[in-house]
């Protein structure tokens, strides 16, 4: 038994679950931001993504001295390359609340076009995504993971609804154009974000069974 | 598997006495692949590769059961001629074996053996086969000087020239490189991806590194059975059985 190994490929799944945790926190917090039209939370918000971007740099140097020196195999080895996919998604999930955030700066300070009801649904539902990610990923559940993909759609189907009443709202009143562009971004944001929740799934169907797919919500 | 056999078993059950160390082993060896068998200590897997040149009946009490087909022709038949199977099954050991003769005699030894007596084409099979090896640079200065002068590597590598000379079809490494440092290793190693454009290879390792880095296609042996056999990329990346997944990423064996 190689358990000096194994105990390094637990600390990384909960490094994994940690990282997931901070981004979906940071999500939560940008759109409560937005909907508040909290400048300094914003500010906060940009600041704190720089310990996501961290814990990404640190689990793949923990992914890297573990390749190098234990030469992994089979599912240890699907499980390294799948961790080394999914920080980098959830760094760059990161970064869309780094948007949302950036945008919060911006407009803040101006009155809201109109009342936030599907922004913060897109958002609840993403980050409800990334949540169950997660225990798909520590539980190695490849049929939860499919699931979750599922989800997905709700998620475009609620930005092509934004989009159109922004839309309209920029007909009538040109005024509203710059800031119902920044919300715009910011629901184009979060289905980015739920987009990547199902790259994450795939990996962790990739994981449990080593399977490559895609678009896992298609089938 | 479009490719038909070099070396197949089937239904290969071996013996040693009382006591069955194969069941039941059907194994197709494609030509000029690299297979690498590999098994905890004792699984097997020596045994195997040595049925591959009947060298196993040079133990008192050993039987054989089932098919071992070189080339479609089943080894083991009455009437097979055995120095002619072990002429064209080449066998290298785990620990280099030269002969305490000279570099030159070592490697001209198995066509003497075998009848040749024109000097011309010896000396010329003799630089070939060196050159095939590697060695053939390092050692043509002193090719009359004691084999055992050499470094272990390159008596491994001047044991493999020795197989070589003879043109054999089938190579069988019993761990070539486990008495080998690892600048000697990765040279044998290397050797091995050469051999295979002209030969057909089974290695017995312990080595899972070097299973994955040499062979085409992997066999896993565990308790005289053969748990699984496939493409080196699929068995280390995903294996089909659980068994071996657990020997191969080290949680048993």
């Amino acid at each position: 038994m190689r358990e000096t190994f194994q105990e390094h490929l637990a600390e990384l799944e909960q490094d994994i679950f940690t990282m997931g945790e901070m981004v979906s926190i940071a999500v939560n917090r940008a759109v409560k931001a937005l909907r508040e039209r909290d400048v300094g939370e914003a500010e906060r918000i940009k600041h704190d993504d720089k310990y996501i971007n961290e814990k990404r740099w640190e689990i793949e140097e923990k992914c890297i001295y573990l390749i190098a020196t234990q030469q992994p195999v089979a599912t240890d080895l699907r499980e390294l390359i799948a961790v080394l996919n999914i920080i980098t998604e959830l760094e760059r999930m990161g970064d869309y609340a780094e948007g949302i955030a950036k945008i919060v700066v911006k407009i803040g300070d101006q009155p809201p076009v109109k009342p936030l009801v599907d922004i913060p649904r897109m958002a609840e539902i993403a980050i409800e995504m990334i949540n169950k990610a997660l225990k798909a990923y520590t539980e190695r559940d490849d049929k939860s993971a499919r699931l979750i993909c599922d989800q997905d759609d709700q998620v475009d189907e609620l930005y092509t609804q934004v989009y159109r009443e922004l839309l309209t709202i920029m007909i009538e009143d040109p005024r509203t154009i710059t800031r119902a562009t920044y919300l715009i971004w910011t629901s184009h944001n979060l289905e980015r974000i739920a987009d990547r929740v199902t790259n994450i799934c795939e990996r962790i169907i990739f994981l449990v069974t080593g399977e490559m797919v895609e678009n896992v919500s298609k089938y | 598997m479009s490719l038909p056999a070099k070396v197949e078993t089937k239904n290969l059950n071996m013996f040693y006495g009382d006591n069955q160390v194969l069941h039941d082993i059907n194994i197709k060896i494609l030509p000029n692949k690299v297979t690498a068998l590999i098994g905890p200590s004792g699984c097997g897997k020596s045994t195997l590769l040595r049925c591959f040149n009947r060298l196993n009946e040079l133990i008192v009490g050993t039987r054989v059961e089932g098919e071992i087909l070189l080339d479609n022709k089943n080894i083991y038949e009455n009437g097979m001629d055995v120095v002619d199977i072990r002429r064209k099954v080449g066998l290298i050991f785990q620990k280099p074996n030269p002969f305490p003769k000279s570099i030159y005699d070592n490697v001209a030894f198995g066509l003497k053996i075998n009848g040749t007596k024109d000097r011309k084409q010896i000396s010329e099979t003799v630089e070939k086969s060196l050159a095939d090896t590697g060695l053939w640079e390092e050692v043509k200065d002193r090719l009359n000087t004691s084999a055992l002068d050499l470094s272990g590597g390159q008596q491994q590598r001047l044991c493999i020239a020795r197989a070589l000379a003879i043109e054999p079809e089938v190579i069988l490494m019993d761990e070539p490189t486990s008495a080998l440092d690892p600048a000697a290793t990765f040279k044998v190693e290397e050797l091995v991806s050469q051999l295979k454009k002209k030969y057909t290879i089974i290695i017995v390792t312990h080595n899972m590194q070097q299973a994955g880095r040499v062979s085409d296609y992997t066999g896993f042996l565990y308790l005289g059975k053969l748990v699984e056999f496939g493409r080196t990329n699929e068995v280390f990346t995903r294996p089909k059985e659980k068994l071996t997944e657990n020997y191969i990423s080290g949680r048993f064996g």
